[in-house]
């Protein structure tokens, strides 16, 4: 008994005639798999961590901050149907000052409990020891900050809490669910090295505040299956009359708003990406299969007359594709494994989780090879098709030549501009223009995936640029501790070195439309403001008029609302209005989702005219260092931001985190463009052997039998080129689409930069491959080439 | 499909205006143009005919390859020109070999396995080893295609058509691309294949001399039949010139 049929057999060695095809497209199938087991295994791999590391260390699910509440008021959380665990701290902000720092940082001061581990928001010692309850100067440290700014334990520290300076002694290095993004307040951008945390005892930092026997901070656990919105009723029910800053839910905490907006967007960078290259190689297998039949004519012909039925022949063809495919699949499912495990090792350290639960997403691999599987079966009807329509007589003929005769009109022209090798191409072309064109297209969608994925990174770099140099034109950013009165900003204008001071007011608040709702803030700012603008998608700065607000488009997004419609803003401070205002504008900010008001209307609309919350400034670059001090020295003043620090806290965010993927993505469609040229190049070549070593027979040398199949190459990158550059737009599109989250938006990037690259890409990879196909060529054995057919 | 019940009795094939016209209007080639023909059992039946007469056409049609225009054919009692393409699969599955003036072996695959091919599907087929013996290749058997010189690989081919002891053997100029020492050899083949397994062989041939091998010879001219002449005398291969 044999083991393997004749047909089979057939099938191997064909496989290993054509396997720098056959490879090229596993390895295109496989990248494709491999984002796709990737991606998902390392959205899969966070979601779980997260959850785990919130589920170990009890991350409180509602927030209550409350100016001050007395401890007894706690038994009354206690008491609210659905919550399962209350637990009260006291937090304040706080200004520390590192030695070589000009500018104190803030940083946010956390209780410990007073005896035991915490019921809720428990922490994780990383490094050093807890602080002995009784030495009031003893404090942990969030590790993050640490690391960023090359502390230790024992490191010594000063920090200015509700205006007294106090020295502190650092006993260890802290994590925490709570903290794994820290965002100093008012800014925007998540930034390990400007925000710090502090932990110490309850009653030091009680005195600190003034919060002996009360608590300015609820921290509550849910029941399985409470109405968190019923608990947040209910909640502030109880607190506003003691100041209530309005409890807030987990999806609201800022830490875990940014994870989860990173895990979001990973997801759906997973869902939409990964199909696309997936598509794009199942194209390139229909394409080669079908002309891996129109090739294997006579064989095909020979089976059906020695009686192999449609169906046996079919198989035979589609077996061959399945073996590719599936090959493909499972390459890909590897390296997905691998890098997946790798990134996410690379992501626990980043996003500082204290351990990882690694966990692949089983429904990849079947998606993976479900869709190969599928892109092998539509190849297969093309091969069906191609079977059924061929009789088998086919066989019988000799190898007829192509009929070229209806080529011969054009080809008069072409006498005269053309000598006999590249009439050969153009005849070819214009004889086969289906074929011709289909592995254009094959050529243009590797292009277009270069396209998209060069678009996006240019689409990230112009999210900071813009952000960084055209919306936001100030050096620095001031932030105080409490609203102040509008004197400051004339203060400040007048410190020497200040070139233009602007104010902000910003108000935290729930903006609601429809069923849609968003907790933020409204930036209060100067009706034409110069240095901190809002911009509509040409460009041009948007006034904020006395009546109504101004959308970001990712606010807009969220809330469902175009300008027209009326939102409602229940404003979270002072005497907490509700405001009903029409949307008049839309503004194309790419960071966060922020929404702008005159600064006149919402300080009317609190009733406390000429307030400022923070102020952007333009310094002078040579005075900037006594601008920074002087301010430092003024009272009130909570922090500064530097511009420059943003933009690199930003452009570490995108380049550490999720966004980074881009990269890896970049260099997926670098390869499968590269492999989707190759093919077409191997495919023209496996076609014209024949042909070419008949013209090397009569008398053709190397160069002009070479012109005759990279001539035919080069025509179809050129066609493919604009095809590419088309196709690129919808791709760039899609792509930038998939990789913005609500932390920040990539512009749909379509310009000649980007197509230039692309094109670019494209033909390197031709010139590549048909440097690669003419050195088979070269090697050709004239007489094996002529006695079989390829 | 099953045996014919009384094979000696009936003719191999029958037909009846046996047309073919390939495409339409103005473009039309009548290539066969009522063609009425009987081909008996056991019979080495040459055809001859300038080129381009049909004669190709003619064997395809017969061997289940192609489709009749108009007109009646039949293998004993079955009538090809009515059978639908699966019916016409098994035909060629269970009952023809073919073998090609290009000899046609799939180069991806040995002399054996090319045999093999075949005897995968046939209900009856010999050793593809001893295929190969009888056409003198059996030292071959595991060359490629690429290996073997012209006559090499048509005498594969024959070994293939006849591996699977087929009723009917058809061959196209089989040793139209071989000289005439190497053709001499084919035509053995043949003769001894047809000699001790009573297979009917249909060949096409526009070398004459070939024609003095055979029980009966149709000159073919213009898509039909000028006429059928039975050689008395046969000549073994061995003995032919051309
Ligand atoms: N597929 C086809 N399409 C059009 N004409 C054909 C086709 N096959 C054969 N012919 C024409 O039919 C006629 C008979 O061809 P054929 O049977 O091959 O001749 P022979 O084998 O006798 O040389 C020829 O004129 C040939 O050009
Ligand atoms: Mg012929």
């Amino acid at each position: 008994m044999r083991l393997l049929s004749p047909l089979d057999r057939k099938l191997l060695r064909d496989l290993w005639r054509i396997k720098g095809q056959a490879g090229a497209i596993a390895v295109v199938i496989a990248l494709g798999v491999m984002t796709l087991v990737m991606m998902s295994g390392i959205v899969n791999t966070l979601e779980e961590t997260r959850d785990a590391y919130y589920d170990r260390y009890r991350l409180a699910e509602v927030f209550a901050p409350v100016e001050r509440a007395p401890e007894r008021t706690l038994k009354r959380l206690a008491e609210i149907p659905g919550i399962s665990a209350v637990e009260s701290r006291v937090t304040g902000m706080a200004l520390v000052e590192i030695p070589g720092e000009l500018i104190p940082i803030r940083a946010r001061a956390v209780s410990l409990p007073e005896h035991g581990p915490a019921r809720l928001n428990d922490i994780f010692l990383a490094e050093g020891r807890m602080p002995n309850p009784d030495r009031a100067e003893e404090v942990l440290l969030l590790k993050g900050f640490a690391d960023a700014r090359g502390l230790k334990p024992g490191a010594r520290l000063s920090a200015t809490m509700n205006g007294a300076r106090r020295g502190f002694h650092v006993t260890g290095l802290a994590q925490s669910p709570e903290f794994l993004y820290t965002t100093a307040p008012g800014e925007l951008i998540p930034d390990d090295a400007r925000f710090a945390v502090l932990w110490m005892s309850r009653a030091s930092l009680a005195a600190a505040y003034d919060m002996e026997g009360a608590f300015n901070e609820a921290l509550i656990g849910l029941e399985r299956g409470a109405s968190e919105a019923a608990v947040l009723d209910a909640v502030d029910r109880v607190l506003d009359p003691l100041g209530g800053l309005g409890a807030y839910g987990l999806a609201d905490q800022q830490s875990n708003f940014f994870i989860s907006e990173e895990i979001r967007g990973a997801r759906s960078t997973s869902v939409s990406v990964p199909p696309i290259f997936l598509g794009v190689s199942a194209f390139l297998l229909y394409i080669v299969i079908n002309r891996i039949v129109q090739a294997e004519r006579e064989e095909i012909g020979l089976l059906k007359a020695f009686g192999y039925t449609d169906w046996e022949v079919s198989a035979h063809y589609l077996k061959l594709m399945l073996v590719i495919a599936i090959g493909g699949a499972i390459l890909g499912s590897g390296l997905g494994i691998v890098s997946g495990r790798a990134m996410a090792g690379v992501y626990q350290e980043y996003y500082k989780f204290p351990f990882l639960v690694f966990e692949l997403e089983p429904r990849s691999f079947v998606t993976g090879l479900a869709i190969s599987v599928i892109s092998a079966c539509a190849g297969g009807f093309g091969v069906l098709r191609g079977v059924f329509r061929l009789a088998p007589a086919v066989a019988m003929r000799p190898p007829a030549p192509a009929d070229y005769s209806s080529t011969g009109q054009a080809a008069g022209l072409s006498r005269r501009l053309l000598d006999q090798p590249g009439r050969m191409v153009l005849r070819r072309v214009q004889r086969q223009p289906g074929r011709m064109f289909g592995a254009a297209i094959g050529i243009a969608t590797g292009m277009a995936l270069s396209v998209g994925m060069i678009g996006v990174q240019v689409g990230f770099n112009q999210t900071i640029d813009l952000s960084f140099s055209v919306l936001d034109r100030s050096d620095a950013q001031i932030t105080f501790t409490h609203a102040m009165s509008d004197k400051v900003i004339y203060e400040l204008a007048r410190l020497p070195g200040v070139e233009e001071v602007e104010p902000i007011r910003y108000v935290s608040v729930l903006l609601r439309h429809d069923f849609h709702d968003h907790r933020g803030a409204i930036n209060g700012q100067l009706s034409e403001p110069r240095l901190a603008r809002a911009m509509d998608a040409k460009q041009r700065p948007l006034p904020l008029p006395k009546e109504g607000i101004v959308l970001s488009t990712t606010l807009a997004r969220v809330l469902d609302a175009s300008p027209g419609d009326t939102i409602t803003a229940e404003i979270r401070e002072g005497r907490r209005p509700v405001l009903y205002l029409p949307v008049v504008a839309v503004a194309d900010s790419l960071l966060g989702s922020p929404a702008y008001m005159n600064i006149d209307a919402l300080n009317g609309a609190l009733n406390e005219p000429g307030r400022v919350s923070g102020a952007y400034l333009r310094i002078d670059e040579e005075a900037a260092e006594s601008v920074f001090r002087a301010v430092r020295d003024m009272p009130g003043v909570a922090g500064i931001g530097l511009k420059e620090d943003m933009r690199d806290a930003i452009q570490s965010i995108m380049d550490s985190g999720m966004g980074a993927m881009r990269f890896i993505m970049l260099a997926v469609a670098g390869i499968v463009t590269f492999g989707i040229v190759y093919n077409a190049a191997r495919i023209a070549y496996a076609e014209r052997a024949r042909d070419l070593a008949s013209l090397r027979v009569i008398g053709f040398s190397r160069a002009e039998a070479a012109f005759v199949l990279l001539g035919e190459l080069g025509l179809i990158t050129l066609i493919a080129l604009p095809i590419g550059a088309l196709m690129g737009y919808a791709m760039a599109a899609l792509v930038s689409a998939a990789f913005s989250t609500e932390v920040y938006s990539i512009p749909l990037m379509f310009d000649a930069h980007t197509v230039g690259t692309a094109a670019l890409a494209v033909l390197v990879s031709a010139a590549l491959s048909g440097w690669l196909v003419k050195r088979d060529l070269d090697r050709i054995e004239l007489v094996s080439a002529l006695k079989t057919r390829e | 499909m099953p045996k014919p019940s009384d094979t000696k009795a009936l003719p191999a094939f029958r037909t009846a205006g046996l047309t073919k016209t390939y495409g339409e209007g103005k473009a039309a080639v009548h290539a066969l143009r009522g063609v009425d023909l009987e081909v008996p059992t056991g019979e080495v039946v040459v055809l001859l005919g300038p080129s381009g007469s049909g004669k190709s056409t003619l064997l395809n049609i017969l061997g289940g390859l192609d489709r009749a225009t108009s007109g009646d054919a039949y293998f004993t009692d079955h009538e090809l020109t009515a059978m639908a393409d699966r019916e016409l699969t098994l035909y060629r599955r269970d009952h023809v070999g073919f073998v090609f003036q290009f000899y046609n072996l799939m180069p991806s695959l040995t002399a054996e396995e090319n045999v093999e091919l075949v005897t995968e599907i046939a209900h009856n087929p010999m050793d593809p080893g001893k295929a190969l013996d009888l056409v003198g290749l059996g030292e071959r058997r595991h060359h490629f295609p690429a290996q073997l010189s012209g006559g090499e690989q048509q005498r594969v081919a024959i070994a293939r058509a006849i591996a699977k002891q087929p009723d009917v053997l058809f061959c196209d100029e089989p040793t139209g691309a071989l000289d005439s020492t190497t053709g001499r050899a084919v035509l053995k083949v043949l003769a001894d294949v047809n000699e001790a397994l009573g297979t009917t062989v249909l060949m096409v041939t526009h070398a004459a001399a070939t024609a003095a091998m055979a029980h009966r010879v149709i000159h073919f001219a213009d898509g039909a039949i000028r006429d059928v002449v039975r050689n008395a005398e046969r000549l073994p291969p061995e003995e032919i010139v051309w």
